[in-house]
């Protein structure tokens, strides 16, 4: 096997040009996958015996959910790949996938609030799931006004790595604290060691769901990365060179 | 197809503000997030025409 030089990929020179290359195809697959996620979850899947159709909002909000917790342990791999390796590229995908991540921690706590307060009869409550998804929340909003508030980008770069990887903790607390905790929050709907407890269809049109927002991701990242590649590159002739700068 | 009309299908079987509060927000936050990544790459790239612009100016302009 041929051995890949991942170092060349991670020029930014090179990878502003493969990153442009690759954001359009997880863009169209992401718009497939919610099609079709959105599809199954509205128009095919049946009505749930407990909750009726209410529970149709967990096709938004355990993919946000789950993102949400995915997208911080890879800005927290990111930070540890920049610190040890000291390669410009980590710091711009850390920074790149935070806004996204604050995002769908945001959304998870928005759709929650709206699915508690018909099911449990309260927007919110104070349980270990919901406490520690809102710290998640916090710590994404900490990382941009922390790395937005250093100018120089090597010290902001390593700072919001330390809140990356620190804040990394909260992650697995967040996972199992339906297991550790005598929560509100139900368990897990889906997991690693034993079957499913949902209905096929609803199952699979979560995951579609899921898959899609994945996908946006990784579009969106690979999107943001080209413009802050573009900014802290300004000066570079490569930069000048690019047939999109010419005036 | 599960549902007999398209009121009873914006309707959710009573849950109307709640699903389509999720569904509506998700919606309209992930188009916002596309729309402020393009936004902020148009505004770079323009700076970036801009400098070139005024680099290739005859000195003599720049005067």
């Amino acid at each position: 096997m041929k051995n890949i030089n991942w170092f060349h990929y991670a020029a930014p020179q090179t990878f502003y040009g493969l990153a442009g290359k690759a954001w359009p195809w997880f863009a169209v697959l992401a718009t497939l996958l919610m099609l079709a996620g959105m599809w199954l979850g509205f128009a095919v899947a049946p009505t749930d015996f407990q909750q009726g159709e209410g529970y149709r909002i967990i096709f938004v909000h355990v993919p946000a959910s789950w993102m949400s917790m995915v997208i911080y342990l890879a800005m927290a791999f990111w930070s540890v790949l920049g610190l040890t390796f000291n390669t410009r590229l980590s710091g711009m995908m850390t920074r790149a996938l935070a806004p996204t991540g604050a995002l769908f921690a945001f959304l998870s706590l928005w759709t929650g609030a709206l699915w508690g307060k018909p099911m449990w009869g309260a927007w919110w409550v104070w349980d270990a799931r919901l406490t520690s998804e809102l710290i998640l929340f916090f710590l994404y909003l900490g990382y941009i006004a922390l790395t937005s508030a250093i100018d120089d980008t090597r010290r902001s770069d390593r700072a919001g790595a330390l809140i990356a990887i620190v804040g990394a903790i909260n992650v697995p607390i967040i996972y199992f604290s339906v297991k550790w905790w005598n929560t509100l929050h139900q368990g897990a709907s889906v997991s690693l060691t034993k079957a499913p407890s949902m209905a096929e269809i609803m199952l699979w049109s979560m995951l579609l769901m899921a898959l899609a927002f994945w996908f946006y991701t990784v579009a969106l990242v690979l999107y943001r990365v080209r413009t802050l590649i573009l900014q802290r590159e300004s000066h570079a002739t490569w930069v000048h060179e690019l047939d999109e700068v010419k005036p | 197809m599960r549902w007999e009309s398209w009121s009873q299908f914006w309707a959710m079987g009573g849950y109307a503000v709640y699903v389509w509060g999720s569904v509506g927000v998700t919606a309209l936050l992930l188009a916002v997030e596309v729309w402020q990544a393009r936004w902020a790459h148009r505004l770079v790239l323009n700076q970036l025409k801009a400098e070139q612009a005024v680099a290739q100016l005859p000195v003599e302009e720049l005067m």
